[in-house]
C-alpha cells in the first residue's frame, strides 16, 4: 500500500498507468476494424434490399448499430481494459442520454404508430 | 525515494489515474447529451417538414417547385463512415506506436507515430470533404438551413459533428507537430490518449448519426 | 513562485506582492478565485435584489406607475436570470473553490488555470448580459425564454440576443468549472479520505457537478437552435414551418428541472455541515444522506414535464411525471428529517449560522410541501402561471437556497479571511431576513389563489388582492434593509471583525485544521484521513466514537504518507492548532510565526498567469460580436467572430504549452 503511495511525479503516475492497464495490439486492432467494416458493408446493403419494408428493418439496423457503437467504446477506447471509473463515467451520462431521448421521442408521439 | 524529494512532488492521485484522463471522459459523458439533444431533435422534427427536399422521399408540385429525388447520398456518405471507422484504426495504431516505442513488435511502419498521426488527420480531413461536398451538393439542390425543417435540423446535427472532427484534426495536428519537433515518448502516452479518446468518441456519434439518419427511412 | 519568494511569510504578503489588482487577475488560487466568486455574486445579488424591489413598488397598489410593462418585462426577466446564475450558482461556486480542496485535503483544485478560466468567463458573461440595460434592451421574455415567443417574429429587438449569448457564456464557465471539480473529488482526496469519509458538502458538491455537466449541454443546445433561428433564419422554432411549440419548452425544462438541484444541493451541503458543528452531533444517517442526494439527482432528470402539465401533453405523460415528482419528495424529506434527527439531543448553540440552517429546513420544508401539491397535474391546472407559484419557487429558492449560503458565509467567513462576521449585526441580519422573506412570500400563496396572474405590470383595484400585494412590497423592503446590514458586517468584519484563529466553531473537518486563512498551499504536510470526523477524533473523540467508518482497524498504524508515518499529521495538528477558545490574539500571534512559504517548504505551487483572462475576455468578445448580424453590420460580426476567435485560441495555444508550475526536481 505505502509503495502505491510513493510514486511521486506525474511522470512515474503516467508510466505506471501505462503499465497497469495492457492495452491490445495490433492483432486485436484489425480484427475490431474488420468486424466494423463488415457491418458496415451489411447496413448498407440491406438498407437497397427488399429488408428495407420489412418490420425487422429499423430493429436490425440499431442492433448493427449499437454493436458497432460498443465495439468501438470497449476496444478502441480501451474501455474493456481500462479503470472501471472510466465505465461509470461514460455509461451513466450515456444511459441518462439514452432514456432522456427516448422519453422525448414518446412525448412527441414519434412511437404512437404512424 | 528520501522525504526531500517527496516534498517538492505532488502527492499521487488518489486513483492513480491522470487528472486530464478523468476530465476528457467526464467531457465525453457531457458530450453524450448534447448529441442526444441534437440527435432528439431532428427525430422529432423527422417527417413535420412542411416542404421539400425530404431526406428519403420524393419531392413533387406543390410541395416542391419542380419534382426532387430524395436527397441524402447514401454511397458518398457510406464511403466517409467507412473512412472515419479506419480513421479510429489508425488512431489506435498512433497510440500504441508512441506507448510501445522501443519494444519489439514495434521497430517498422507499426512504431511510427508519426505515420499513423498523418493518416488519421488525412482521413479526418477526407471524412470533413466528404461533408463539405455533401452540403454543397444539397445545398445546389435547394435545400439550405433555412429551407424546412429537415434541412435546419440535418445541417445543425450534422454540422456540430463537423465542427467536432474539425477540432480533432487540429488537435491531432498539434500533437503531430510535437512529434515531429521532439518526439513523442511512452511518458507522453496520456497526450495521445486523450485526444484518442475524443476523436473515438466523435465516430461512434457518427455511427448513431449514420443509422438513425441515413439509414432508417 | 515568484510573489511567494519576496514574501517572507503569508500572513505579510497580504499587504504586498499578493494584494494589487494584477494578482488577483492572474491568481490561480482555489481559494482567491473563490473570493472573487463570492464577491462578485454578492454584487450581482444587489443587483437582482434591487429589480426585485422596484417590482415591489410597482405591484404595492393598485395600478402602479414605478415603471411601464415594457421595463416591467426586462425587470423580472432579469430578476430571475441574474438570482439563478449570476448569484445562487456562483455563490455556491464560490463554495466549491474555497471549500472542496480544503475538505479533501488537496493543495489546489486539479486544473488551477481552469479554474481562473471558469472565473473570467462568469464574470464577463455576467458584464455582457447586464450591459444591455445602458442601452434599454435588457432581456424582456422571462427566465425561461419561451420559444416561439422569444424568435424574431415576436421579439425583433436585441433583448433576447443578450439574454441568449448571456446564457451561452455563463454555460461554458459552469461547465468548465464542473469537470475541474469532478476530477478534483475523484482524483486529488487525501490518503485515507475514501468517498465514504468525505464531508457532505463536498458530496452535495460532487453530486451536482455531475447535474451541471449532464444539464448544461441540453440548453446549450436549445440555445443554439434559439439562435440559428434569430441568426440565420432557421425553422427550429417556426410553427409555420411545422415546428414544435413544445420542442423549446422540453430541452429547456430537461435543462430546468436538474438546475434547481443544483441551486439546492449545495446549501443543502452547507447545512449538512452547520448543523452537526453547533449540536455536537455527527451527522445522523451519513450514508443515507449521501444516497439520497444521489437519488434526487437521478430522479431529477426524470421529471421535467411537471413544469408543462397546462400544455396537455396527454393522461399517460402527465400520470408518469406526476408519479417521478412525488416520488422525488421521499429523499427530500429523507434529508429534512435527518437534519432534525441530527439537531435532537444535540447541546445546540444557536449562532447566526446555526440559525440560518435551521430555518432552511423549515422553510425549505414549506417550499417542498407546496412542490408537491403542484405534482398533482389537477392541482397544478389550478396553480400554474399564478403567484402561488411564485412563492412555492421563492421559498425553495430564498428561503432555501439563500438561507443555506448565508448561514454558509457566516459559518466559512472565518475561514476566507481570518475574521469572525459580527454576531450581533448578523442576528439583525438573521430576523430581519426571516420576517422579510415570510412576509413577501407567503401572502404570495393567497394572491396566488385567489388567481394573481404571475408577470403582469399592474392590476386593478378590487379583486381581493391588494392586501397581499402590500404585504409582500412590504416584506421586500425588509429584506432590502437585511440586504443592507449584511453588506455592512461584511466590510465591517473583514477588517474590524475579531480573529477567529484556526477552528473557531470546533468543528470536524479537516478545513478547520489549517490557518484561517489557510496559507497558499493549504496543508503543510498532506494529511492522512482515519475517520469522518478527523478533527473531532482528536479533540472530543467522545463525540465520534459510536460512528461507523471511524478508524478502521489498524489503519492509523498502516498508512504512511511521503514518508511520514500517519501519526505525524496528528502531531501536527497537536502542534499547530492551539486549543479554540484562548486568547485570540495569540492564535494569530502563533499563525504569524509558524507559517512558511510553499518556497521554503519545498512545495511547487502553480505559477499565476494572465492568460486564462484573455482567453475569457475574447470568448465573450466573440459572442458579443454576434450582436452586429442584427444591426445589419454583418461583415462587422464576421469580422468580430473569427479575430476574437483566433485571439481566444492563441492565448489558448499560449496557456497549453506553458507550463503549470516549476519543473520538479
Amino acid at each position: 500500500m505505502s509503495d502505491q503511495f510513493m510514486h511521486t511525479s506525474a511522470e512515474t503516475d503516467v508510466h505506471a498507468m501505462g503499465e497497469m492497464h495492457e492495452h491490445p495490439t495490433w492483432k486485436e486492432y484489425k480484427w475490431v476494424a474488420l468486424i466494423l467494416t463488415v457491418i458496415t458493408a451489411l447496413e448498407v446493403w440491406i438498407y437497397y434490399t427488399s429488408l428495407q419494408n420489412s418490420p425487422i428493418f429499423v430493429p436490425l439496423l440499431l442492433f448493427m448499430s449499437v454493436v458497432k457503437f460498443a465495439i468501438v467504446v470497449l476496444f478502441y477506447m480501451h474501455l474493456k481494459y481500462d479503470h472501471k471509473l472510466f465505465k461509470a463515467l461514460f455509461t451513466g451520462p450515456l444511459i441518462i442520454a439514452m432514456c432522456t431521448l427516448i422519453a422525448l421521442l414518446f412525448l412527441f408521439g414519434k412511437f404512437s404508430g404512424r | 525515494m528520501t522525504t526531500a524529494v517527496a516534498s517538492h512532488a505532488h502527492p499521487p492521485t488518489s486513483t492513480g489515474l491522470d487528472h486530464r484522463k478523468i476530465a476528457i471522459w467526464a467531457f465525453i459523458g457531457s458530450e453524450c447529451m448534447l448529441f442526444a439533444s441534437l440527435i432528439s431533435t431532428y427525430l422529432i422534427y423527422k417527417g413535420r417538414s412542411v416542404v421539400g427536399p425530404f431526406p428519403h422521399t420524393a419531392c413533387n408540385p406543390p410541395l416542391c417547385a419542380v419534382p426532387l429525388k430524395p436527397i441524402l447520398n447514401i454511397p458518398v456518405t457510406s464511403f466517409s463512415t467507412f473512412v472515419l471507422l479506419m480513421s479510429s484504426l489508425a488512431m489506435v495504431l498512433a497510440l500504441a506506436a508512441v506507448e510501445n516505442r522501443g519494444k519489439p513488435g514495434y521497430e517498422g511502419i507499426l512504431g511510427s507515430s508519426k505515420f499513423w498521426l498523418l493518416v488519421t488527420i488525412i482521413l479526418g480531413t477526407t471524412f470533413l470533404g466528404c461533408q463539405a461536398y455533401e452540403f454543397t451538393s444539397f445545398v445546389h439542390e435547394g435545400l439550405t438551413i433555412r429551407t424546412n425543417l429537415f434541412g435546419s435540423s440535418f445541417f445543425t446535427l450534422t454540422g456540430f459533428h463537423g465542427a467536432h472532427v474539425t477540432a480533432g484534426v487540429l488537435w491531432l495536428i498539434t500533437l503531430l507537430a510535437i512529434d515531429m519537433k521532439r518526439g513523442l515518448e511512452p511518458k507522453d502516452a496520456l497526450l495521445v490518449d486523450i485526444s484518442a479518446l475524443y476523436w473515438h468518441f466523435v465516430d461512434v456519434v457518427w455511427i448513431a448519426i449514420f443509422t438513425l439518419v441515413y439509414l432508417i427511412k | 513562485m515568484a510573489t511567494a519568494a519576496v514574501s517572507p511569510s503569508y500572513a505579510h504578503a497580504e499587504s504586498t506582492a499578493n494584494s494589487g489588482i494584477w494578482s488577483w487577475l492572474t491568481t490561480v488560487d482555489h481559494k482567491r478565485i473563490g473570493i472573487l466568486y463570492l464577491f462578485t455574486a454578492l454584487s450581482w445579488f444587489a443587483v437582482g435584489g434591487t429589480e426585485a424591489v422596484i417590482m415591489r413598488m410597482q405591484l404595492q397598489g393598485p395600478n402602479g406607475r414605478v415603471v411601464s410593462a415594457e421595463v416591467f418585462n426586462q425587470l423580472f426577466t432579469m430578476h430571475g436570470t441574474t438570482m439563478i446564475f449570476l448569484v445562487v450558482m456562483p455563490l455556491s461556486a464560490a463554495f466549491f473553490n474555497f471549500l472542496i480542496p480544503l475538505q479533501i485535503g488537496a493543495r489546489d483544485v486539479a486544473f488551477p488555470r481552469l479554474n481562473a478560466f471558469s472565473y473570467w468567463v462568469y464574470l464577463f458573461g455576467s458584464l455582457f448580459m447586464n450591459v444591455s440595460w445602458l442601452f434599454g434592451m435588457a432581456p424582456n421574455g422571462g427566465w425561461f425564454g419561451y420559444a416561439p415567443l422569444t424568435t424574431m417574429a415576436y421579439n425583433p429587438g436585441l433583448n433576447i440576443d443578450f439574454w441568449m449569448l448571456g446564457l451561452q457564456i455563463l454555460g461554458v464557465s459552469s461547465l468548465a468549472a464542473a469537470f475541474n471539480f469532478i476530477t478534483t473529488i475523484i482524483n486529488m482526496r487525501a490518503p485515507g479520505m475514501n468517498l465514504m469519509r468525505m464531508p457532505m458538502f463536498t458530496w452535495m458538491a460532487f453530486i451536482v457537478q455531475f447535474l451541471l455537466v449532464l444539464a448544461f449541454p441540453v440548453i446549450t443546445i436549445a440555445l443554439v437552435f434559439l439562435q440559428f433561428d434569430r441568426f440565420f433564419g432557421t425553422n427550429f422554432y417556426t410553427m409555420t414551418a411545422g415546428a414544435d411549440p413544445l420542442l423549446w419548452q422540453h430541452l429547456f425544462w430537461i435543462f430546468g428541472h436538474p438546475e434547481v438541484y443544483i441551486l439546492i444541493l449545495p446549501a443543502f451541503g452547507l447545512v449538512s455541515e452547520i448543523l452537526p458543528t453547533f449540536s455536537r452531533k455527527p451527522i445522523f444517517g451519513y450514508p443515507v444522506m449521501v444516497y439520497s442526494g444521489i437519488l434526487i439527482a437521478f430522479l431529477g432528470f426524470g421529471v421535467w414535464a411537471h413544469h408543462m402539465f397546462a400544455v396537455g401533453m396527454g393522461p399517460i405523460a402527465d400520470s408518469v411525471f406526476s408519479m417521478t415528482t412525488m416520488l422525488i419528495a421521499i429523499p427530500t424529506g429523507v434529508k429534512i428529517f435527518n437534519w432534525i434527527f441530527t439537531m435532537w439531543g444535540g447541546n445546540l448553540r444557536f449562532t447566526v449560522a446555526m440559525k440560518f440552517a435551521i430555518t432552511l429546513v423549515a422553510l425549505f420544508t414549506i417550499g417542498g410541501i407546496s412542490g408537491v401539491m403542484h405534482s398533482s397535474p389537477p392541482a397544478d391546472l389550478q396553480q400554474t402561471d399564478t403567484y402561488f407559484i411564485v412563492a412555492h419557487f421563492h421559498y425553495v429558492l430564498v428561503a432555501g437556497s439563500l438561507m443555506g449560503l448565508w448561514g454558509g458565509i457566516y459559518y466559512y467567513f472565518p475561514k476566507f479571511t481570518g475574521r469572525l462576521l459580527s454576531e450581533k449585526i448578523g442576528n439583525w441580519h438573521f430576523w430581519l431576513t426571516f420576517i422579510g422573506v415570510n412576509l413577501t412570500f407567503m401572502p404570495m400563496h393567497w394572491s396566488g389563489l385567489y388567481g394573481m396572474p404571475r408577470r403582469i405590470y399592474a392590476y386593478d383595484a378590487g379583486q381581493g388582492w391588494e392586501i397581499f400585494n402590500l404585504m409582500s412590497s412590504i416584506g421586500a423592503y425588509i429584506q432590502a434593509l437585511a440586504g443592507i446590514l449584511f453588506a455592512y458586517n461584511i466590510f465591517r468584519s473583514r477588517k474590524h471583525g475579531e480573529i477567529a484563529g484556526n477552528d473557531p466553531w470546533e468543528a470536524p473537518s479537516l478545513e478547520w485544521s489549517i490557518p484561517s486563512p489557510p496559507p497558499d498551499y493549504n496543508f503543510e504536510v498532506i494529511p492522512v484521513v482515519t475517520s469522518r470526523y478527523p478533527l473531532w477524533d482528536i479533540k472530543h473523540p467522545e463525540l465520534t466514537t459510536e460512528v461507523p467508518h471511524s478508524r478502521h482497524g489498524d489503519e492509523r498504524n498502516d498508512v504512511s504518507m511521503g514518508g511520514k508515518h500517519v501519526g505525524a499529521f496528528h502531531d501536527h495538528l497537536a502542534a499547530g492548532t492551539p486549543e479554540a477558545g484562548v486568547n485570540p490574539n495569540a492564535k494569530q500571534a502563533s499563525s504569524k510565526v509558524s507559517l512558511k512559504t510553499a518556497e521554503e517548504l519545498g512545495i511547487p505551487m502553480p505559477y499565476p498567469t494572465i492568460k486564462p483572462f484573455w482567453v475569457a475576455l475574447f470568448m465573450t468578445l466573440m459572442f458579443a460580436s454576434l450582436l452586429m448580424i442584427h444591426k445589419d453590420m454583418l461583415h462587422l460580426a464576421v469580422a468580430g467572430v473569427i479575430g476574437f476567435a483566433c485571439l481566444m485560441a492563441g492565448f489558448l495555444y499560449a496557456w497549453l504549452t506553458s507550463p503549470l508550475e516549476p519543473a520538479h526536481h
